[in-house]
């Protein structure tokens, strides 16, 4: 939940060619809709893409934007998982300023939602942190008492369970 | 296998010949002249009718695609060549017209580089084309352009849009002319209808006491027109159409309520209103029809059939519909329908024909409808007639009646003034032997009058009808009715001497002032027949078009003729 509005998360499999990030990202803004999040990583077959997008907004007007990506010449499929039983994961990358003091209540809360620690100086840690996008909401909340420097997020991919393609 | 010595804009042209293409339209610059090259060193058929502005060029594609059903083919330069035809490309895409745009790029290694005339067409235009490419090798030219005709004639159709820069054209083409297509993603609905799907829906048509059939473009796209002619006799059900489907149904037709929305007729309106079940083949609901779309046919069963499944829902969530070519659905539709008790619906709406007639007042100065009439009569309705954008559209719409597919030719969804002069060039190209009529406003002629130049080369008979109240009609209209009548940047004070601009192209001109005068000159122009011929009409100031739904109004709302001096009108809150 980002705001209260409901993340729907899309995947989208499409055919490798140049614009067709653009021509998605296109039917989402004409329409009023931010994207949260986005990845694209190549299929199995080289050919083909997968897009794993997350996006806020009415149920109504993603229907309709799900029906006219789905229409574009490049895209193969254009599927809702936000309901459905689905592996959705993340993984992040957290720097934050903590002193030699610090750094023990620092690396216990790591610990508890097992992250790695990647790097380290005298001033910093960096975290890496792999799990449901909810638990790493979870440990931003907890790690605010530090002073973040820097925060990057890969953003969900998705698979859907069972022996089925998503 | 064909295999031969030839570049890139040979084996293009080699192509657009195995497409069957007969007609192309353009203008030549820098990163096409090997495109250009090739018309001549390469023996085809093709006629290549130069413009003399881009957006001419795609415009006459547009006609020429609605007047034949055949997709059309536009060649530019690059740069400002390509973006001259955004507002082709968008009207064409608004009305599902089959087109392919050949647009010239800067060479390859330039791309992004700022190159002189490079523009970025592929990116400015992608919200407006059913597809695009960008052409990197040579060899690709064939399956590209297979794959571009394919998908703009298929499905609901559009353009297609083909940035092809000048080493790619100009390279060594050592491919297969006959590549196939490779397009995993095109979705085209199975050529087999769903058949429990088509007896629902024919369940609940055989439930209905008052049944009302909405025919739009789709039908004429799909050429469903034998079936649903079948399926409004079968039934007895009235058959309205929209603006764009005017020939779908013929409107002479005693079944026909002819079209309805914000213009259409008070009667078409009224049955939208009465109706117990609606049955849209082919239209998208577009919002000129839907008056507020919250209250639009409320207590109606809906149903709807489209080739996109995109529609469906879009403005109407339907109680039933099918997804599918209006054709093929309705071939299995009519085989579960039977003869419905309609005798005191199709009373009712005869009523309300009678009542309610399209009318204009013949006491007075000259009147747009009053000449539109006169064509429609003495041409006996069998002209193919192109419009340009506004209260002259309406009318066009209104008094000259449509009985057969593809001679109705406006823009609908995108509304471009600009649209009539060339459009009706490329329809008087793709049908030599029918008459043409264009009618304009002096606003939307004076847009594209440059193609009369065009005109007068090819010696085309098309009678071009300037309905010259010397304002910007439709806007004025609003500003009187809704805005106080504050006229604001309407007056078209200045315009030419339309006669003499005509005779200044070597075509013909006739002056029309005066209502007594009408027939004559009408009947001369039709029977004049070489090359084109101007009529200048000069019409009243200030008149009106009714009925009139304000936008966003409720269809109940519909204002059936001009409201009295002393009633105020609210602000429309719909669009334009």
């Amino acid at each position: 939940m980002i705001n209260n509005k409901k993340i729907h998360t899309l995947s989208v499999y499409v055919a490798n060619e140049p614009g067709v990030l653009a021509r998605i990202a296109q039917t989402f803004s004409r329409r009023g809709f931010n994207i949260e999040s986005l990845v694209v990583s190549p299929a199995i077959d080289g050919h083909f893409s997968r897009m794993t997008i997350g996006a806020s907004g009415s149920e109504a007007g993603l229907e309709q934007i799900i029906k006219q990506v789905s229409k574009l010449i490049d895209v193969l499929h254009c599927t809702d998982h936000t309901f459905d039983e689905a592996v959705v994961k993340e993984m992040g990358l957290i720097k934050i300023a903590v002193s030699a003091e610090d750094r023990g209540e620092a690396l216990q809360i790591a610990e508890h939602f097992g992250c790695k620690t990647v790097d380290l100086t005298d001033e910093s840690i960096m975290l890496q942190v792999v799990g449901d996008p909810d638990k790493i909401d979870a440990l931003m909340e907890m790690i605010e008492k530090f002073k973040i420097i820097e925060i990057v997020r890969t953003g969900k991919v998705l698979m859907a369970r069972g022996a089925e393609t998503t | 296998m064909e295999k031969m010595e030839m570049d890139g804009a040979q084996a293009l042209i080699r192509c657009l010949e195995a497409e069957g293409v007969e007609c192309m339209f353009g203008l030549s610059g820098g990163s096409v002249i090997p495109i250009f090259d090739a018309l001549i060193t390469v023996p085809n058929n093709i006629k290549f009718v130069l413009v003399r502005h881009e957006q001419g060029a795609t415009h006459m594609a547009d006609g020429y695609a609605r007047a034949t059903g055949k997709p059309a083919v536009a060649l530019v330069t690059s740069g400002p060549g390509a973006t001259n035809t955004i507002t082709g490309i968008m009207t064409a895409h608004m009305d599902s017209v089959p087109m392919i745009v050949l647009t010239g790029q800067s060479v390859s290694w330039m791309l992004g580089k700022d190159a002189f005339q490079e523009a970025d067409i592929f990116g400015i235009t992608m919200p407006v084309v059913k597809h695009s490419y960008l052409l990197k090798e040579t060899n690709d030219i064939p399956r590209i352009l297979h794959e571009a005709f394919h998908i703009a004639t298929t499905g609901r159709p559009g353009p297609v849009l083909i940035d092809i820069p000048k080493d790619v054209s100009a390279g060594t083409f050592t491919g297969d002319l006959c590549a196939e297509m490779d397009i995993p993603g095109y979705k085209l609905p199975h050529g087999e209808v769903d058949t429990g799907t088509v007896r629902e829906i024919a369940e609940a048509i055989n439930k209905s006491q008052r049944p009302l059939i909405l025919a739009g473009h789709g039908i004429m796209i799909s050429g469903a027109e034998a079936e649903l002619k079948q399926l409004a006799e079968t039934l007895n059900a009235p058959v309205t159409t929209t603006l764009l489907g005017k020939g779908a149904f013929p409107e002479t037709h005693e079944l026909s309520l002819s079209w309805l929305g914000m213009h259409g007729t008070a009667y078409a309106n009224k049955a939208i209103c009465a109706c117990d079940l609606l049955i849209n083949i082919g239209s998208r609901f577009d919002d000129r029809i839907l008056g507020d779309p919250k209250h639009f046919c409320e207590n109606a069963t809906v149903i709807h059939i489209d080739v996109d499944p995109a529609e469906i829902g879009k403005m109407i969530r339907p109680d039933h519909y099918c997804v599918g070519d209006a054709r093929e659905v309705l071939t299995e539709l009519n085989k579960h329908v039977a003869r419905l008790n309609t005798a005191e619906w199709l009373k009712t709406l005869d009523g309300w024909k009678k009542k309610y007639p399209l009318k204009f007042k013949r006491q007075g100065g000259l009147k747009m409808q009053h000449v539109i009439d006169e064509f429609y009569k003495l041409s006996e309705g069998k002209a193919v007639v192109v419009t340009d954008v506004g209260q002259h559209q309406m009318w066009a719409g209104q008094f000259y009646k449509t009985d057969h597919p593809n001679n109705f030719i406006s823009s609908g969804g995108a509304g471009t003034m600009g649209f009539g002069v060339p459009a009706s060039i490329g329809a008087q190209l793709g049908r030599p032997d029918d008459t043409v009529i264009a009618f304009c406003g002096d606003g939307g002629f004076q847009m594209t009058e440059c193609e009369l130049a065009t005109a007068a080369l090819h010696n085309l008979p098309v009678k071009f009808v300037v309905l010259n109240n010397h304002y910007l009609g439709m806007v004025r209209q609003w500003q009187t009715l809704f805005y106080g009548d504050r006229r604001s940047g309407v007056d078209l004070e200045g315009n030419p001497d339309f006669v003499k601009l005509a005779e200044s192209f070597g075509i013909k001109g006739f002056n029309l002032r005066r209502p007594g005068d009408v027939k004559r000159i009408v009947k001369a122009a039709l029977a004049y027949n070489d090359g084109p011929c101007l009529i200048n009409c000069e019409v009243e100031k200030v008149d009106n078009v009714f009925p009139m739904i304000p936008a966003g109004k409720r269809i109940e709302d519909m204002l059936i003729e001009e409201p009295k001096p002393d009633v105020k009108l609210e602000k429309p809150t719909g669009s334009t």
